[in-house]
């Protein structure tokens, strides 16, 4: 085999698995990546049923209630809008009525939010970095991460999935 | 006044890093010897003041002096005295000044050993390696400094994470920055070669023990790091594809290929210029890395630490690494002389495969991580990508790398005979069918990709013992010449098989654990029963408990076994009111050797029940011992007597024997 031909294959060879590696992430974008709604968008721009979305904002105040085995519904809220979310499972140790939350999941046709993860903030000092956004987005969240009164905070700002 | 000390010998090893990053340099210039020679002192005492100033922070936090901001913000009196320690690094200063440490402790490492390297290579490695010390340790310095003092002291101080309060703190990050770290190794050697201009075979086998060295910790760092999650954070996972694992994740993917390439330079002289960039890749993903979990751009586990100003410096230091390295590949790359040809089926070719797809999957993995930010930074849209992503991209790339893994050392170097390796590896083929066959048989069509991720397994748990069965003429010559030949195998052979038996094992662990899991959460009140996956769990209540820095809430399970009483399990719920944080600690038992049961428990329901999860997990373990497996290849193979660093040189002027035995120690 010539040093051209060598070179030749190599490449070919190459660019076959780049296609394909191309190809399957083309195709994994297509529905496995999540997009970050806060309540009102979700309610100002309706979303195709297969999407997979990413809902933050705080846990609305009375509305977490347990239901039937281990489901649990409680609506998310970033104050002008709120949209329930049931979901199954163990909720994480922070999760708190009042607090930031980030729920992963699927909008069904009742305009109810399927959530099959919930994030919590794993500290006491922390905002979810997009729920504090968006809410300040809404003028609702002044506290800590605004601009100006950056601090780093003492804990370490972390979420957990459960 | 320790302290203080701490603080002070940090910037004398700025200084003397200062030093080291230009007179040597400036010696391999001028061809002065003199000047060269300066890099082992420097290196040496750098590391002797750095290793001062991490003792230093370590008395610290031992006597929990709380005038230090960084010992009030992770520190506690009550808490235990490993986690004392162990709290040096689990914070953002701390795990600097050791990752900084540890690259110093490489250094002399390199001027320690390396008599026998060219005197210009020596110095330059050097020199570069004191470029990179230089920039962290500006970095520590103007924006992170541990050793900052608060003008009234507060008499307690904020207590560590609960999560970081274990066992794995200990290992886990020491482990990972030595393997960071020590691929700084790697691109030190490559930026000198560049710089020199000359790469050769005994360059390649310089590289390849450090780098091989490198790739065991990280594998260690890697799987323990896992394993704590599994079993600290209560998720019942064990991998995420959290964007700070990928973090780790992808240098161990590019030092993976560099080990493989590195071979096929130092046996073969081919592949040179894929080797130096591969080396430079590496330590680039090791910045990256670094810049991904310390900047605060991703927001996860791990970050325990966000400062805007710190993301920035750090950024400007990926920036001129990254960019300088790929600048200087660029510019010689061309200059650096073509290797020898070799026919696609042949060692090399496969070694070429290895390199492909190993590259390509990290590419996908880095695309992963890094699209999120970059569509964020470009549109505003805000986007996660999740394990679904990488399980469909990573996984398919990895299929083919697999099935051809056992072939790559059956192949003969130049020219390879497909034919030949098959029929020494048909019955390992053949028992992976029909494993196949066996799945598909029992759980369906609708199986398939279960079957064809476990005949992967086994094909390449079989595969790997196929080489050197074939290689000893094993079942076909009489049974003591087979163990005579068995003896006679170098080291580095034992290590291929033996890391490449331990993918398999790891692969086995990861199949199991995904295809055949069981989980069943519920609500449990005392005295009720569950049965989930043939044990039979009993509720028998909550009590409370106080720990050294924490309460908490235990819920007592007897599990059963076809009637017989297995274990007593006690998950809990943790409470550490120094932060007012809730952890949960699961509760495990290994069954069947290497599967576990799995409790943890959930939120009380306020009439003495709770909401528990149960979990089987088959075969989990072997996920860890399998990485175990892989790094105990790389560690035998690091004792081989060929790859150890300058031993062609003296075992030809030595005694071989003895010479061999000396030298063992030193590597």
């Amino acid at each position: 085999m010539t040093r051209k031909g060598q070179r030749f294959l190599l490449i070919s060879v190459a660019l076959a698995v780049l296609t394909v590696a191309t190809g399957l992430v083309l195709f994994a974008m297509r529905d496995s990546i999540a997009f970050f709604s806060s309540p009102t968008d979700l309610y100002s721009e309706p979303v195709r049923e297969s999407q997979r979305i990413r809902l933050g904002g705080l846990v609305a105040e009375g509305t977490v209630v347990r239901g039937v085995g281990d489901t649990v519904t409680f609506g998310v809220t970033d104050t002008n809008a709120t949209i329930n979310v049931s979901y199954t499972g163990i909720l994480p140790d922070l999760f708190r009525e009042g607090q930031g939350v980030v729920t992963e999941g699927y909008m069904t046709p009742s305009g109810e939010f399927q959530a099959d993860t919930v994030l919590a903030r794993h500290d006491e000092n922390y905002m979810p970095a997009e729920v504090a956004e968006s809410l300040r987005a809404q003028g609702v969240w002044q506290g800590e991460g605004s601009e100006g009164t950056q601090h780093p905070p003492a804990n370490p700002p972390a979420l957990t999935e459960y | 006044m320790i302290v203080e000390i701490g603080h002070y010998a940090l910037v004398l090893a700025l200084i003397v890093a200062l030093v080291q990053s230009t007179l040597p340099f400036w010696g391999a210039r001028t061809n002065d010897l003199g000047l060269m020679r300066i890099a082992d002192t420097t290196a040496a005492v750098q590391c002797g003041f750095l290793a001062l100033s991490f003792a230093a922070l370590t008395y610290a936090y031992v006597v929990s002096d709380f005038s230090v901001l960084n010992v009030i913000a992770n520190s506690h009196s009550d808490k235990p005295m490993l986690f004392k320690v162990t709290g040096v690094w689990g914070n953002h200063e701390g795990s600097m000044l050791l990752w900084v440490l540890i690259l110093a402790i490489f250094g002399a490492g390199i001027a320690f050993f390396g008599g026998n390297l060219p005197n210009t290579l020596k110095a330059n490695v050097l020199s570069v390696q004191a470029w990179v010390t230089v920039a962290f340790l500006l970095f520590i310095i103007l924006t992170s400094n541990p050793f900052e003092r608060v003008l009234v002291p507060p008499a307690e101080g904020d207590d560590l994470n609960p999560i970081l309060q274990d066992i794995g703190l200990a290992v886990h990050p020491p482990l990972l920055y030595l393997g960071y770290v020590g691929l700084s190794i790697s691109f030190s050697f490559a930026i000198a070669a560049l710089i020199e201009g000359r790469l050769d075979a005994a360059w390649a086998r310089w590289v390849r023990p450090w780098t091989l060295a490198a790739w065991v910790f990280l594998t260690l760092g890697i799987s323990m790091g896992s394993y704590w999650a599994y079993y600290e954070l209560g998720w019942g996972g064990w991998w995420f594809w959290d964007p700070v694992e990928n973090a780790s994740f992808m240098p161990w993917l590019a030092a993976t290929a560099l080990l493989h390439s590195a071979i096929v330079m130092e046996k073969r002289e081919a592949l040179k210029v894929w080797t130096v960039l591969l080396a430079i890749i590496a330590f680039s993903l090791s910045l990256l890395g670094t810049f991904l979990v310390r900047s605060g751009v991703l927001t996860s586990v791990h970050a325990f630490a966000t400062d805007p100003e710190r993301g920035l410096f750090i950024l400007v230091i990926l920036m001129v690494f990254i960019g300088g390295a790929f600048a200087l590949f660029a510019f010689r790359a061309s200059e650096l002389r073509q290797g020898g040809i070799f026919a696609p089926v042949s060692r090399e070719g496969a070694l070429v495969v290895n390199n492909l797809l190993l590259s390509v999957a990290t590419a996908t993995v880095l695309l992963g991580t890094l699209y999120p930010l970059l569509l964020e930074a470009i549109t505003g849209d805000k986007i996660s990508v999740g394990p679904p992503f990488f399980n469909m991209t990573f996984g398919p790339l990895m299929i083919p790398l697999l099935i051809a893994l056992p072939f790559g050392p059956l192949l003969a170097w130049k020219r390879g005979d497909l034919m030949t390796a098959l029929h020494r590896v048909w019955w390992a083929a053949a028992i992976s069918v029909v494993v196949l066959g066996c799945t598909l048989a029992l759980f369906g069509i609708t199986a398939w990709i279960k079957a064809i991720c476990l005949g992967v397994a086994v094909w390449v748990m079989l595969g790997a013992i196929a080489e050197p069965l074939a290689r000893v003429r094993a079942f076909s010559s009489p049974i003591r010449d087979t163990i005579r030949r068995l003896s006679n195998l170098p080291r580095s052979a034992w290590g291929t098989t033996i890391a490449h038996f331990g993918v398999g094992v790891m692969l086995l662990g990861i199949v199991a654990v995904s295809a055949f899991e069981v989980e069943e959460i519920t609500t449990v009140q005392p005295g009720e029963t569950r049965d989930v996956a043939g044990y039979s769990f009993t509720f028998e209540g909550l009590r409370p408990n106080i720990g050294p820095n924490y309460s908490e809430v235990v819920a007592t399970f007897t599990v059963r076994q076809g009637g017989q009483v297995l274990t007593i399990m006690e998950p809990s719920r943790r409470i550490y009111p120094a932060r007012n944080f809730p952890t949960t600690e699961a509760a495990f038992y290994t069954v069947d050797m290497f599967s576990q049961i799995y409790i943890s428990q959930g939120d009380p329901t306020g009439d003495g029940g709770t909401v528990v999860r149960f979990y089987h997990k088959p075969l989990v373990t072997l996920i860890w011992i399998g990485t175990l497996i892989m790094s105990a290849g790389g560690v035998l193979s690091l004792m081989d007597r060929r790859l150890r660093v300058g031993a062609p040189k003296r075992a030809r002027n030595a005694k071989p024997v003895r010479a061999a035995a000396g030298m063992e120690p030193a590597e």
